[in-house]
Order: C-alpha cells, then structure tokens, then sequence
C-alpha cells in the first residue's frame, strides 16, 4: 500500500450482519445442464469400464502407454496408435485424507483419495480415485494396490464402477 | 524485436473481505478508480482496458467479463477480459502489458476482480466443476484434493515436514498484520498451524487462504508517455506464462516445470540471467503455505527441496536476503482469485518505488517479481518489474 | 491513442494455416477435445508447422457457461499441441482472440501464433437459460421470458430510428439463407420467400424464428504470423491490415440501442489501421454478423457500408447480393450456416478467408482481393470487433 493513500475503498459484511439479514439479498438459483459427448477415447473407456477393465491408448512414436486414453498424444502432437488394455492394480503416487465435502460441508467419515499409477501404463501416467479398506495413518506412498469393482450387474461405464482401490498386501 | 518498453503508473485496491458490500461492478470500479487517481489521470486518458476475473460462477454471471465491464472502466472502448483460473491476477497486466507493447494503446487500465461470496452454500463449490466431468466430478472431487496430493507429494519427494512448511503461514499471516486491506493477518506460531484442523490432510486450516471479495488495479503506459506521469515508473520488463497438460494425474506434482518455463520466459525478457541473485523481492503465488515454496523452486529462487529451508532459516522474511511475499500473500490478505495476484503485482509496485510503509523491505529493491498459479495445478503466470 | 496507432501502419499480420472441424448441428461421436484436435492438425498442415516448436503463443476464445466447466483454460492444451507452452484464454468472441494474437506478433513476443474457439452447442441441454444467466442479476434477469426479447427490444428500435421496412430484414434471412446452400460448411440453408420468413414463428416480436441464427457445433484454428515468416510459411497468406474491438454499456436501458456503436468505434480504429478512407468503395465483399437478421442491416450501417437507414433498402435492391456491387455474407453467414457461439467471429474469417485464396467454390467472389470481417459478442452484450483483411 502507498504510504501516500489512507484509506481503501470497500464495506464488509459481517457473518452476524448477514445472519441478523442487515442488507439486502437476492438468491436466485441457476441450474445448468449438459450432456456432454465423451467422444471417441472415453467412450471406449467408458465401455471397458463396464466390462471390468482399464484400457489405454498408446502412442508409439514417444512409447508412452496413456490413461485416460486420448486420440492423440499431447506430446508429439499426433494421434495415439493403438489400444492396450492396463491392470486394474498400481502404485499410489499420492493420496490425502479429506474432512470436507465438495461445499465445504464436514464429512463424517474422512475419504481417501490418491492419485494411483497404473500397472501398465507408462511410469507416472495415474488416475484420480479413492483409496478403502485401510486406515488413513497405514497409506504410504509407493502402497501397491488393487481396485475393488463394483459387481458386473451394477456397473454403467463410469469411472464409479470402480469402488475403489485397496492395499494389495495386508498390513 | 521487442518494441515498447512498458511500465506501471498507477496502483489501487480494495478491502479484501470474506464479504462485501459491493457488486463486482463496484469493486472493479473502487479499484480502477483508485489507480488512475493514484497515477494523474481520468477514464478518458485511458485507450484500452483488460479486466481479469476468474470463474464466472462466483459471480454468478455468464460472460461476467461484459457484467463488469463499465465498473472496470471498458465502456466505450477496447475491452478484453482474460482468463487463466487462479494465474489470472498477474496475467491481467500481461495483457496489459501486450496491449501496449504492440503499439496498439499508449494507456491501458488493468483491473482484477472477485466477488467469491455470492455462490451458495460455499464459493468453494464452485471449484468442483472445474474437474473433468466424466473422470473426476462423479467421485465428489473437490479443489482440497488436488492441492493436498500435490503436497503430500512435495513433502514426500523431498522429505519436508508440515512443520517446515507451516513457516510460510507463520511469516505470510504475520506480514499481513501491516497491510490496511489485509482479510487475515495475524501473528501465529507454528504450533497454532499445527493444531488447527485438518480440512484434507495435510493441509489443515491455518495452512490455506480463504474465500474472500475484492479488486485491484494497476495503470500501465507506455515509455514516452510512462515519463511524463511519473518520475518513479516501474518497468513492467518480464512477461511469461506457461499451461501444462491437462491430465494432472500424469504429471509429476512435486516440481511445477511449468512455472520453471513460464520464469525463463520471463527472466529472458528482462534479461535475467541469475533470478536467485538478481531478484530483490518476490511475491510468489501462496494460496497454501507450501505452493510458496513449491513456486520459488520452480522459479529458480531455490533449489529442488532447499526452500523450505530458506524460509527456516528467514532468508524469506521482510529483513531477509530474499524477501518473499512482504504483503502478507493470499494467506494474510486474502484470497479473492484474481483480484489476489494483481494484489501481488501492487506490492511490488509500491515496495519499488519505497511507498510500502510498514511492510517496506530492509533491502534497497530494484528488481521484483509478482507470480500467480492455477488451474488444475496448471499454469504459471509470471511478471518481472523493476524500478 | 492516435500516436500509438501510427507507429503500426500497415499492421500486416498473416493469417498462413486455416483448420476447422464439425460445422454439424451435432457432433455427438467427438468430445470437444476431439473435435478441436481435427481442426488444429488441419490447420497446422495448412500452415506447415510443428506447434510443439513453431508457435511462441496459443489463444482460445471460451466461456464457461458454453461448456460446462469453470476454467475452460484447463482443457485447452493437449489437443492443440499447447502442453507447457504459452496458452492463455480471452474470455471474449474470437475476433477479439484474433486481434490478441496480433499484438502478441506486434509487440515482438511471438513469431507465430495460433488463436481457437468452438462452439459444442449440442452438449448444452437449456441453453436459453445460460443465455439470461448474462442479464444483469438484480435488473433484467427478472423476465422470465427467452432471453431474445432483448433483440426484440433492440429490432423495435433499429426499425423506427432507421426508418426500415419490416420486411428488408426478411430479405436478410431469404438473401444468407439461400447463399449458404451454395456453401458446403453450413447447415441451416434453404431456399424461403421473405413472407414465410415473416410468417414464421414470433420468437420476441417483431424478431421471427427464420430470422434468428441457430446453433451448430464446430472448431475453428488459425495460424498467424509475422510479415518475415509468413514469406516462408504457406503460400497463400490473407493479411490482417487493420483490426478493432470495441463494447458499449453492459446496461440495456442505456444503450442507444438503434446503433451498433461497438462497431462503429471497432471500424474506426479497424479502418485507421488498414487506412480504409471509403469504407463503402473499399472492399469487394463483407462478413458481418447476422446472429439476428436486422443485426446484418445495423452493422452495415455502423461500419458505413451504408448510409444510416438505407442498409434495408440497399438489401431489398440486391446490392449485397452474391452478384451484387458488394456482397455481404455470400457464405450464408450465422443464419444460413449456423451460430457457432464465441467462435462465429472466426467462422467470418473463415469465410472470409476463404474467399480471397480463391478456394470459395460456387460462392467465388471473383477477384476477391480485400474483405470487412465483423462480429458481435451476442445478447446481452454491445461488444464486437472488425478486421480489414486482404490478400
């Protein structure tokens, strides 16, 4: 701040001026739909997802094997080659124990979420899931892991058809 | 090859709150005005005008780059509002900057705001709709799940504690104590950082920058005309942005190359050749404590793993070798996305021209540099000035 | 502003690789991603260059509220070839991303630069209401009513002040209609009398349904570069010698809502640029936008291609006929191809573009040598952009 200026424009409103309802509000409420077209990569996905496997698209000018799948490898600037299917097992790369919910709401029993490298696919290419049947103070980075589906009836192609991944040795 | 040398004139900012009063229109307004009184001038010197504005959810306006625009000063003229998610704030004197190194203006008014609080039940839910819809949104991600695995990461590659890392909220929220628009400044001890609650371990509470509604502005001219408003322009002489892939899980989280590159791009343009030397003061993007130091390893401030230790050790505080976010940062200040970066790019403005008051730093600075970060751990937006 | 302007004169930017996909009115089969990949690979072929080492900036024209997400930026660089370089996203029509790119080149910071937008319309399920979540919160959203009552309003308007006859805006529609049969992108042509036009469904009277643009999909990309290094590059490079953007009030009720003054004020420094002194002798054709028909006629006047009042008239006598002494929209424009939302500023270049290679086909302009480009952001906003093109 300029030594020079003393005073900064701008009137709060507090949480209990806002809870006493001291001003004025307008709630509107905007629902936005879409459906949005998966296109030719995450369809296959999708689908695969719902046979119980994880598939990948390879690119083969730069050898990587690619999850999610894309029509075109984003490093070469080219379209990915050929479709490879990958273990539904991997590594986790990272994870992190969440107490809140998407609205900041508390949840009352904390997620697992870890980011796991696949078997399979090319070193460090993961996917965002969640990790279960473990405590939050036994995941370690580098943890093997499996995924958990969700029984063949109940699957609909969503990355959801995966409950989630779990610790491969028991602890 | 590079035309017009280009410089900030000008500088204002609102209150940075959880909530205000005013509409975005009026925040961006307060803000614009601001500056071009700081700098001599009136709407009607202005040829062009950038605004930068992140989501428009917050908001709650569909194209609220055109909502904003008269509170920004646009009406009547060349109008451009950019967008890069979190990198925004110092993105928008990019644009300016671009504006008027083309030749295109000879006077550009910038202006970054947020009005975060609108979005019921929380702003912070307007970040789940930045996830892939298909891959991610049906797991209930929200945006505490990627930046706590980027940081277990970062802790992990390099062996850094929470405690080390809880440095940044001490000396940030700390700092923010001296800055009149400051949302959070407080004097906290590590052990507070600690103990308060995990919200998506590790990051807990203390270690993050809340929601908040605000604006700033800065005026940029060009050369010729820079000189005649002012005897202390600041040169706006190091421009760099970069975006990395989108499939964040890809990626490796502990080292943002992207900002690395969108430094170079920058260091090149001004002519940096040693930016842990050359670079007086720096105000990195910190919207949780260990993204300050995960940035200034990716702007060469420090090597692979070793900031943390620097800020241990106080090279970081405002007497420091290197001082690093003197305002307070988005952990003291506050949080209102774009508005914060450009928060960033005013402190450095006033720290160069010796007007930051209490918050000056010790060292004679000539070279600073404001940087900001977002999307999905994506981008680095980078401007280097100097006095 | 005037001295900055003159250190530009020409601006001379060329446009050397043009790429597009979709133009469908649905493309259910492509994700976005997908779909901006064809056209980018198209674009760079056309050009000649790697975007992984050739391109020193990336430009996309998105919104949100079109796609679905909040910070489209996100989902930009993979397909384009953008991975960790230089992308940013100007939240505005992509003439305006256009006019970006071209002060990236000028101000020395890029060599080569690529500007996108897209439209994937057919992803949006209740566009209508993401249309009014744009109004003013507090003062217009209100009306619970399509959100084209706001060129209901502004058609009332234009056709008082201007004195034109209800019926020259049908002809609009019957003239960009029937042109885009010839065109092979467009979706929406057909061969109409102006009273079924008239005759059509009242969307915002006196706005009828034939006489309002209909969304299609599709992905626009163009490769821009310096006048040194578009010598090397493609061999068919449309300059860009002039280009403007401009916006009026945000406010409805303020506007003078019988005059396009966003155009106006873009034309002006579009003009100076290019130093285009008869904007009506000048050019041998012009892309406008016609995102409702009397926008064609408001913006013809507004970047005196006609005199105030007489655009109407001069449609009705064929002047901007195909064959006519200037034609406009001989592509179809956004009526006849269909609306392409932020990237129908791009879809004029395209079309403009186009036309002074001499790849036009059956819609050949014949010694085609320079093009008006205009857009318009769309309701509710008074925001548009002009570009002088020439081969």
């Amino acid at each position: 701040m300029s030594v020079k200026i003393t005073s900064y424009p701008g009137r709060e409103i507090t949480t209990d001026e806002l809870k006493q309802g001291k001003y004025l509000e307008l709630v509107q409420k905007f629902e936005p739909r879409y459906s949005w077209a998966a296109g030719v990569a995450i369809s296959r996905f999708l689908n695969e997802l719902k046979e119980g496997r994880i598939i990948a698209r390879k690119c083969l000018k730069c050898a990587r094997t690619l999850v999610p799948p894309r029509m075109y490898c984003e490093q070469c600037f080219r379209p990915t080659d050929e479709w490879a299917y990958v273990k539904d097992t991997g590594t986790v790369n990272t994870y992190s124990i969440s107490h809140v919910a998407a609205d900041a709401s508390r949840l009352k029993e904390p997620l697992l979420v870890a980011v796991v490298d696949l078997d399979g696919a090319s070193p460090g290419i993961g996917i965002l899931h969640m990790l279960g049947e473990i405590e939050p103070d036994r995941v370690r980075i580098g943890m093997k892991v499996s995924a958990v589906w969700k029984p063949a009836r109940e699957r609909e192609g969503a990355i959801t058809d995966i409950r989630y991944f779990r610790p491969m040795e028991v602890e | 090859m590079l035309k017009r040398r280009v410089a900030i004139v000008g500088a204002g900012i609102t209150l940075f709150r959880r909530r205000m009063l005013e509409t975005g229109k009026e925040l961006s307004f307060e803000a614009s005005k601001m500056a071009l009184d700081s700098a001599g001038l009136t709407l009607k010197d202005v040829d062009a005008v950038v605004e930068g504005s992140a989501p428009d959810a917050f908001d709650g306006v569909h194209m609220k780059g055109e909502y904003l625009l008269d509170g920004s000063g646009g009406v009547g003229k060349p109008y451009q509002r950019v967008f890069v998610g979190g990198g925004t704030g110092v993105f928008t004197p990019i644009a300016g900057w671009w504006n008027v190194a083309s030749g295109f203006h000879d006077i550009c008014l910038c202006v970054a705001e947020e009005k975060m609080s609108p979005l019921h039940p929380h702003p912070q839910y307007a970040f789940w709709s930045i996830f892939d819809q298909i891959l991610e949104r049906p797991l209930g991600v929200t945006l505490l799940w990627i930046f706590s695995l980027e940081m277990r990461r970062y802790m992990h590659k390099y062996g850094i504690t929470e405690e080390d890392i809880a440095h940044v909220a001490v000396k940030n929220k700390g700092n923010a104590v001296d800055h009149p628009c400051a949302q959070l400044g407080a004097r906290i001890t590590v052990d507070d950082v600690m103990k308060s609650e995990p919200i998506c371990w590790p990051v807990k509470r203390l270690d993050v920058s809340p929601p908040s509604d605000g604006a700033a502005a800065v005026v940029l001219a060009s050369e010729k005309t820079a000189k005649k408003l002012t005897d202390q322009p600041v040169w706006l002489d190091g421009v760099g942005w970069t975006l990395d892939s989108t499939h964040w899980t890809n990626r490796d989280l502990a080292y943002p190359e992207y900002l690395e590159k969108a430094g170079r791009m920058a260091y090149k343009m001004a002519g940096i050749k040693n930016p842990r030397k050359e670079i007086d003061i720096a105000e990195v993007y910190d919207p949780f404590d260990y993204k300050e130091l995960h940035h200034m390893e990716g702007l060469q401030l420090a090597g692979k793993g070793e900031a943390a230790k620097m800020t241990v050790e106080g090279v970081t505080q405002r007497d420091g070798d290197l001082p690093v976010c003197p305002s307070g940062g988005l952990l003291g200040v506050g949080n209102p996305i774009a508005a914060a970066g450009m928060m960033k790019i005013c402190e450095v403005f006033w720290q160069l021209r010796g007007e930051a008051g209490k918050r000056q730093v010790k060292k004679d600075a000539r070279v600073g540099l404001a940087q900001a970060w977002g999307d999905l751990m994506q981008v680095g937006t980078v401007a280097v000035m100097r006095s | 502003m005037p001295g900055a302007i003159d250190a530009l004169l020409p601006l001379r930017i060329g446009i050397v690789g043009v790429g597009y996909s979709g133009f469908d009115s649905m493309t259910p089969g492509l994700s976005t991603r997908e779909l901006m990949f064809e056209a980018a690979s198209r674009a760079y072929e056309d050009a000649g260059i790697d975007p992984r080492k050739d391109v020193q900036s990336f430009i996309c024209c998105t919104e949100d509220f079109w796609e679905g997400i909040s910070i489209t930026d996100e989902y930009m660089p993979d397909q384009l070839g953008a991975v960790l370089r230089p992308l940013c996203t100007v939240s505005s029509d992509g003439l305006v991303g256009l006019a970006t790119a071209c002060m990236h080149i000028a101000s020395g910071l890029a060599d080569v630069a690529v500007v996108e937008s897209h439209s994937k319309a057919s992803d949006v399920l209740n566009p209508s209401e993401i249309m009014s979540f744009a109004l003013d919160p507090a003062y217009t959203r209100h009306v619970e009513a399509d959100p084209r009552f706001v060129a209901g309003l502004e058609m009332a308007r234009y056709l008082k002040d201007s004195g034109t006859k209800r019926e020259y805006c049908a002809e609009v529609a019957v003239k960009n209609k029937r042109n885009a049969l010839s065109n092979p992108r467009s979706v929406h042509g057909a061969r109409l009398t102006k009273d079924e036009v008239l005759g059509s469904q009242p969307v915002a009277t006196p706005l009828t349904d034939m006489e309002a643009s209909k969304t299609i999909d599709g992905s626009i990309v163009f490769v821009l570069a310096n006048a040194q290094k578009a010598k090397k590059l493609g061999n068919h490079t449309v300059w860009i010698n002039g280009i403007g953007w401009n916006s009026d009030t945000p406010w409805i009720e303020d506007r003078n809502l019988s005059r396009a003054t966003y155009a106006e004020q873009a034309a002006s420094q579009a003009y100076k640029m290019a130093n285009v002194r008869n904007p009506a002798s000048y050019f041998d054709l012009a892309e406008v936008d016609d995102t409702y028909s009397y926008k064609e006629l408001q913006h013809l006047e507004a970047l005196k291609l006609a005199p105030r009042g007489k655009a109407g008239r001069m449609t009705s006598s064929g002047v901007f006929d195909k064959n006519g002494r200037l034609p406009v929209n001989v592509s179809g424009g956004s009526l006849g191809v269909g609306h392409l939302l932020e990237a129908t500023g791009l879809h004029r270049v395209l079309e403009a573009i186009m036309q002074l290679r001499g790849d036009a086909g059956r819609m050949q302009v014949p010694k085609a040598r320079k093009a008006l480009v205009q857009s318009w952001r769309g309701i509710p906003t008074a925001t548009g952009a002009v570009a002088v093109l020439g081969n």
